[in-house]
C-alpha cells in the first residue's frame, strides 16, 4: 500500500472542489462521540494516504472535520476517522 | 461468519449447536406441563444462543456409516404383500411413508417421523462428480511419490502468511482467489521439491477420468494418492483437515438419502410409481451387487472394468443427470430423471422456487378497469372473488345471530360462510349436508370465515413494487363482473392503467394486521409522497377538463347547480348562494372548507392576463382551476388542503372534487377533433411566412458553408458549428409557429382546453397537429444516416437542406409528404427501441440501489444511520428537512408565523 505521507503529484488542497479538513483535537472527538453516541467503528471512514490529508499531522485513530458548502444548507460539517490506507 | 472455507452444496452441515438446544426446549416445556397446567409458559424460559460458526464440510465414509441407519444390500422395493422389504431402498429402518406402518428406528408414525439415512458399500471407489475439480487441483498440486504439495519447505509459510493476509483485506473471496493463482503456478512444476522425483502431467478426460501420460489412473489409486496427502499441506488447497479430507471425495460408500425425500404415489390403478431418486438408486445398488458377485467370483477385468464405469456412470447421473458429457439418465418414456443437482438449481429449484418464492393464500387477482364512482380508498371486488376470500369472525353471546345468518347461506350464496373453525382448531367446510349441524353447534368461541363484504380492509399491490405506494391499504367493495375496480385517480402511485394490468389483492386475517394496514398503509396516509411533498394523488383528465371549464366562467341555474352538488355527495346547500343563476367558481366553493384561504398560480392566463388563483374564505375568488392546483405531482391547493385540514379531510375534498370535476364534464358534453386545431387563413399565412424564412436563412448558411465563410463557433469545426445553427433556426421556427397556433386557435374547442387545463396534450401536440411537426432528432443531431452522403435517394448527394435532413414542414392535420413520413418512422422507431432497452436497465439500476440502502434510517438524533448503527449522514439530507412536510424541501418560516396570527 502506499507510504504515509506521499508527495502529491497534484497539490490538491488549494483545489476549489476539495472542501476544508481540518483533525479534530481530543476533547472535540470525545465531544463527538458522546453527542452521537458512538465510537470511531461508526464513524465514515477517510484512510490515512487520502491526498486532502497531506498536510494534515493526521494518524490511525483520528477524526477529521470536513466543511463543506452545499446546496441545500450552505455549510454542512462531516465527520470522518482515519483508517490506515 | 467462520474463518473455514469449502462449501459444496449436498454434503453435510454441522449444526451441533442447534440440537441440544431444540431438546432441552420441549424437555423444559413438556415437564412445566406435567407440573402444573396454570404455570404459564413465557419467554424467559427460553434458552437463547447465538450461532458463532458455521462448518461446512464433506462427510467421511465412517461419518456416513455411523449417520446412517440401515444397510441397504437389494435393489428389491417391496415383498409379494407390498410391505418394504428389509435392507431394500424403501427400508422402514429409514423412514415411513405408508400410513399405519412405523418407523424402525424412531418409532413414529407418518409425518411424525422425519426420515433417516441409509448407506451402501460401494465395491469399488468412484468419483463424486461435484469435487472432481477440487480433486484435479489437488492431484495437480501434489507429488505422486510422497504426497506433498509441489512447494519448497521455506516457500509454504510466505505462502500461508500471504493467504492470512489477503483474507484480512478482502476476505474469503479474496483468499480463494489467491489460492487458485498458487495452484496455477504449480502446474508447472516437474520436479517434487521434497523427494526429487518427476512429476508427469495429469490431465481430465471429462467428466470423472483422470489420466496421467495417456494412461487412466483408477479411482482406487486417485484415492490412495490423496489419502497420502499430510494434513498440513492441505491449507495449501483451501481445504480445512478437521472437516474435509480429500480421500472422501473419492466414494466407497454412499450416504442413501432417507425415503421421506423420495416418497412414491400410489396411482389410480393401484400401482406405485417410485420417485426419480428411487430409481436411480435403485439403479446403483443393482449395478454394485453385479459388480460385488463379479468380483467375487473372478471374473475377467474387463468385464470389472465395463461394470465399474457403469456404477460411475449412474453415482455420477445420482447427484447430476447434466454433466455435459454425459448423456442424462431417462425414464423409460424418455423424459430425463430429476436427481438431487436438479432438485436444487435453477428457477423451478428448491431454492428459488420453494424457498426464496412464497406464495400467500387469502390473496387474488385479476385485471383492473376503472371506475370513477368508486371513492378514493375503494376497490372493487367481483362477488366470485368476494366469495372464496374470506375474514374470520369470532362467534360471541352478541353476535351470535348475525355469523349464523352467514352460515345459513352457506358457500353458494353471497354474504355467506366457507368455514366454521371449532375452538380446538378443527376446520369444517360448510356444505349442504354439515349446514344444519354445524348452525346448532355453533356457540361463542367458535370462528366463522365469513365472504368478503362491503367495508373490509385489504392490501391491493401492483409490481414492481418500488415504492411503499405500491401497496396501500382499500376498503372492499364488491361489485358484478370480473376485474378489480380502481377510482382512476389512484392508478398513478400504482403505475397502472387498463391496456390489461393486473393488481393482486390481499386480506389481512387478523385484528392486529387490519388495524396495522389502516393506519400505516390506507390511502390517505400515502397522499403527500416523501420524495417531493407532493399529492401523489390527484385529479387527471376529464377531471381537470371538467374543473376548468367549471370554475372558467360557466354558469347554470340553482337547479342544476343544485342536482350537480347532490350527484357528488353533497346534501347542505346552504353555502351555495341563493340566487337564480350560480358561477361555477361559487359552486366550486361549496366543496371547500369555510375557513380556507389559498393562492396560487393557475397553468394559463384568463382573459384579464392574470393567471393568480385566489380563495378567501373557502371562496375561489378569482382564477381557474387546473394542473397545478388539482393535479397529481403538481397540485398547490392539495397540499395546501393536507397542511391545514389533515390526510383524511383532503382524500375526502379529492374525492369530491374529482366526482365534481367528471360529473359536470358529463352533463356539460366534452369532444375533441381534428378540426380543433383548423387556423384561420391569416394564421396559415404566417406560419408559411415564418417557415419559409427559415429554410432561406439554412440555405444562406449553407451557401456560406460552401464558400467557406461561414463564422465557426470556438472549439468546433465549420460543419460543426453548421449544423449547429441550422438546428437552432429550425427550432426557432418550429417555437414561432407554435405561438402563431397558440395565438389564433380557437380557445373554446376541446383540444384547446385540454391544452390550457393541462388535462391533456400541451401547446406542442397543437402545434404539431396545426402547423408544423418540425426537426426530427436522433441522438441531439439531424438524421443523417442512410445512403452514402444522402438520407434518402431523393434528394442529391451532400445535400444539407433542412428537408432532406429531417425536417418534417407540415403539421399532421395536412398531411406529410412520404419522405417527411419516413423521417418521423425513423424517429419513432428510434425512441421505441431506446424506451425498450432502457427500461429493464434503469429497473435494474434502482433495485440495486433501493436494496443497498433498504435499512437506512433517520435515528432520533436527525443522522442517517445503517443496520450496524454506522453514520451515513450526521444530518438527514445536510438540512434534516423531511421533505413531505416542506414546501419544495424548503420550510416556509413565513407562512407558519402567518398561520400563528
Amino acid at each position: 500500500m502506499a507510504k504515509r505521507k506521499r508527495k502529491n503529484i497534484v497539490d490538491v488542497k488549494n483545489h476549489v472542489l476539495i472542501p476544508k479538513h481540518k483533525k479534530l483535537s481530543e476533547k472535540d472527538k470525545k465531544e463527538l462521540f458522546e453527542k452521537y453516541n458512538i465510537t470511531l467503528k461508526e464513524l465514515p471512514k477517510i484512510p490515512l494516504d487520502d491526498p486532502a490529508l497531506a498536510d494534515i499531522d493526521a494518524k490511525e485513530g483520528d477524526v477529521i472535520k470536513i466543511t463543506r458548502e452545499s446546496l441545500t444548507t450552505g455549510k454542512s460539517i462531516f465527520y470522518r476517522g482515519v483508517i490506515s490506507g | 461468519m467462520a474463518e473455514e472455507e469449502k462449501e459444496k452444496k449436498e454434503t453435510e452441515e454441522k449444526q451441533e449447536e442447534k440440537t441440544p438446544e431444540e431438546e432441552k426446549k420441549t424437555e423444559e416445556a413438556s415437564e412445566e406441563k406435567k407440573e402444573k397446567e396454570e404455570i404459564t409458559f413465557s419467554t424467559r424460559d427460553f434458552i437463547f444462543k447465538k450461532v458463532e460458526s458455521l462448518v461446512f464440510g464433506v462427510s467421511s465414509p465412517q461419518m456416513i456409516k455411523k449417520m446412517a441407519s440401515a444397510k441397504i444390500v437389494t435393489p428389491e422395493l417391496y415383498d409379494k404383500e407390498g410391505y418394504p422389504v428389509d435392507g431394500g431402498l424403501m427400508d422402514i429402518r429409514m423412514g415411513v411413508i405408508d400410513p399405519g406402518l412405523r418407523c424402525k428406528t424412531c418409532g413414529s408414525k407418518l409425518k411424525e417421523c422425519i426420515g433417516h439415512f441409509g448407506y451402501i458399500e460401494l465395491a469399488r471407489p468412484v468419483v463424486h462428480i461435484n469435487f472432481v475439480k477440487v480433486v484435479m487441483d489437488v492431484l495437480r498440486g501434489t507429488c505422486k511419490e510422497c504426497g506433498r504439495v509441489l512447494i519448497p519447505k521455506n516457500k509454504i509459510e510466505k505462502y500461508k502468511k500471504e493467504l492470512d493476509k489477503v483474507q484480512g483485506e478482502t476476505g474469503l473471496e479474496g483468499r480463494r482467489d489467491a489460492i487458485k493463482s498458487i495452484l496455477s503456478s504449480l502446474k508447472t512444476i516437474n520436479k517434487c521439491p521434497w523427494c526429487k522425483s518427476r512429476q508427469q502431467k495429469i490431465t481430465l478426460e471429462k467428466p470423472t477420468t483422470f489420466m496421467e501420460n495417456e494412461k487412466k489412473i483408477s479411482p482406487v489409486e486417485v484415492r490412495s494418492r490423496l489419502e497420502r496427502i499430510p494434513d498440513e499441506d492441505l491449507e495449501m488447497f483451501g481445504l480445512n483437515p478437521t472437516s474435509v479430507r480429500p480421500e472422501w471425495m473419492i466414494l466407497t460408500v454412499m450416504p442413501i438419502p432417507p425415503v421421506t425425500m423420495r416418497p412414491s404415489i400410489t396411482l389410480e390403478s393401484g400401482e406405485r410409481s417410485e420417485d426419480d431418486l428411487t430409481h436411480k438408486l435403485g439403479d446403483i445398488v443393482r449395478i454394485n451387487q453385479r459388480l460385488f458377485e463379479n468380483i467375487n467370483a473372478g471374473a475377467p477385468e474387463i468385464i470389472i472394468e465395463d461394470l465399474w464405469d457403469l456404477l460411475q456412470y449412474h453415482v455420477t447421473t445420482f447427484f447430476n443427470n447434466s454433466v455435459a458429457q454425459l448423456p442424462p439418465a431417462r425414464h423409460r418414456s424418455g423424459q430425463p430423471l430429476k436427481t438431487i443437482s436438479e432438485r436444487i438449481k435453477s428457477k423451478e429449484g428448491r431454492i428459488r422456487h420453494n424457498l426464496a418464492g412464497k406464495r400467500t393464500n387469502f390473496s387474488a387477482r385479476t385485471v383492473i378497469s376503472p371506475d370513477p364512482m368508486l371513492k378514493l380508498n375503494e376497490v372493487g371486488v367481483p362477488r366470485i372473488v368476494a366469495m372464496k376470500l374470506s375474514i374470520p369472525e369470532t362467534v360471541t353471546e352478541w353476535n351470535m345471530e348475525y355469523l349464523k345468518e352467514f352460515v345459513k347461506k352457506g358457500v353458494s350464496e353471497y354474504p355467506g360462510a366457507n368455514y366454521i373453525v371449532r375452538p380446538d382448531g378443527k376446520k369444517k367446510r360448510i356444505t349442504e349436508e354439515t349446514q344444519e349441524q354445524l348452525l346448532e353447534e355453533i356457540q361463542p368461541g367458535y370462528i366463522v370465515e365469513r365472504h368478503l363484504m362491503d367495508g373490509d380492509v385489504a392490501l391491493f399491490n401492483r409490481q414492481p413494487s418500488l415504492h411503499r405506494m405500491s401497496m396501500m391499504c382499500h376498503r372492499v367493495r364488491v361489485l358484478p363482473y370480473k376485474t378489480f375496480r380502481i377510482n382512476p385517480s389512484v392508478c398513478h402511485p400504482y403505475n397502472a392503467d387498463f391496456d390489461g394490468d393486473e393488481m393482486n389483492l390481499h386480506i389481512p386475517q387478523t385484528e392486529e394486521s387490519r388495524a396495522e394496514a389502516e393506519t400505516l398503509m390506507e390511502i390517505h396516509t400515502q397522499l403527500i409522497s416523501p420524495r417531493y411533498g407532493l399529492s401523489v394523488i390527484g385529479c387527471i383528465q376529464d377531471s381537470i377538463s371538467g374543473n376548468y371549464l367549471l370554475t372558467r366562467g360557466f354558469s347554470m341555474t340553482r337547479d342544476d347547480a343544485v342536482s350537480l352538488l347532490y350527484n357528488i355527495g353533497i346534501d347542505d346547500m346552504s353555502r351555495l348562494p341563493n340566487k337564480k343563476e350560480i358561477d361555477g367558481k361559487e359552486i366550486f366553493s361549496v366543496i371547500l372548507p369555510e375557513d380556507f384561504n389559498f393562492t396560487g398560480k393557475s397553468r394559463g392566463k384568463d382573459k384579464e392576463g392574470k393567471d393568480d388563483v385566489i380563495i378567501r374564505k373557502g371562496v375561489l375568488n378569482q382564477g381557474v382551476m387546473d394542473v397545478n392546483s388539482l393535479g397529481e405531482e403538481k397540485g398547490l391547493l392539495l397540499r395546501s388542503l393536507h397542511q391545514r385540514y389533515g390526510d383524511k379531510r383532503t382524500i375526502d375534498i379529492l374525492g369530491k372534487i374529482f366526482m365534481l370535476g367528471t360529473k359536470f364534464l358529463t352533463n356539460h358534453g366534452f369532444t375533441t377533433s381534428i378540426s380543433d386545431t383548423d387556423l384561420p387563413e391569416k394564421a396559415e399565412l404566417e406560419v408559411k411566412a415564418i417557415l419559409d424564412k427559415a429554410e432561406d436563412d439554412v440555405n444562406n448558411l449553407i451557401n456560406l458553408f460552401h464558400q467557406g465563410k461561414l463564422e465557426t463557433f470556438p472549439g468546433r469545426t465549420m460543419s460543426e458549428t453548421l449544423e449547429l445553427k441550422i438546428l437552432e433556426i429550425l427550432n426557432k421556427a418550429r417555437n414561432k409557429t407554435g405561438d402563431v397556433v397558440a395565438e389564433y386557435l380557437n380557445k373554446n374547442t376541446g383540444s384547446s382546453i385540454m391544452s390550457d387545463s393541462g388535462s391533456r396534450g400541451g401547446p406542442l401536440n397543437l402545434a404539431q397537429m396545426a402547423a408544423c411537426v418540425g426537426q426530427q432528432a436522433m441522438r441531439g443531431k439531424r438524421i443523417e444516416k442512410g445512403y452514402l452522403k444522402r438520407t434518402l435517394p431523393h434528394f442529391k448527394k451532400g445535400d444539407l437542406t433542412s428537408s432532406s435532413r429531417g425536417f418534417i414542414r407540415d403539421g399532421f392535420k395536412y398531411g406529410l409528404t412520404p419522405y417527411e413520413f419516413f423521417f418521423g418512422a425513423i424517429t419513432g422507431r428510434d425512441s421505441l427501441m431506446d424506451t425498450a432497452l432502457r427500461t429493464p436497465k434503469s429497473g435494474y439500476l434502482y433495485r440495486r440501489l433501493a436494496n443497498a440502502t433498504q435499512d437506512e434510517k433517520v435515528e432520533y438524533d436527525q443522522t442517517v444511520r445503517d443496520a450496524s448503527r454506522k453514520i451515513i449522514q450526521f444530518k438527514y439530507g445536510e438540512d434534516g428537512v423531511d421533505v413531505s412536510k416542506s414546501e419544495n424541501g424548503i420550510i416556509n418560516v413565513d407562512r407558519i408565523i402567518q398561520n400563528i396570527k
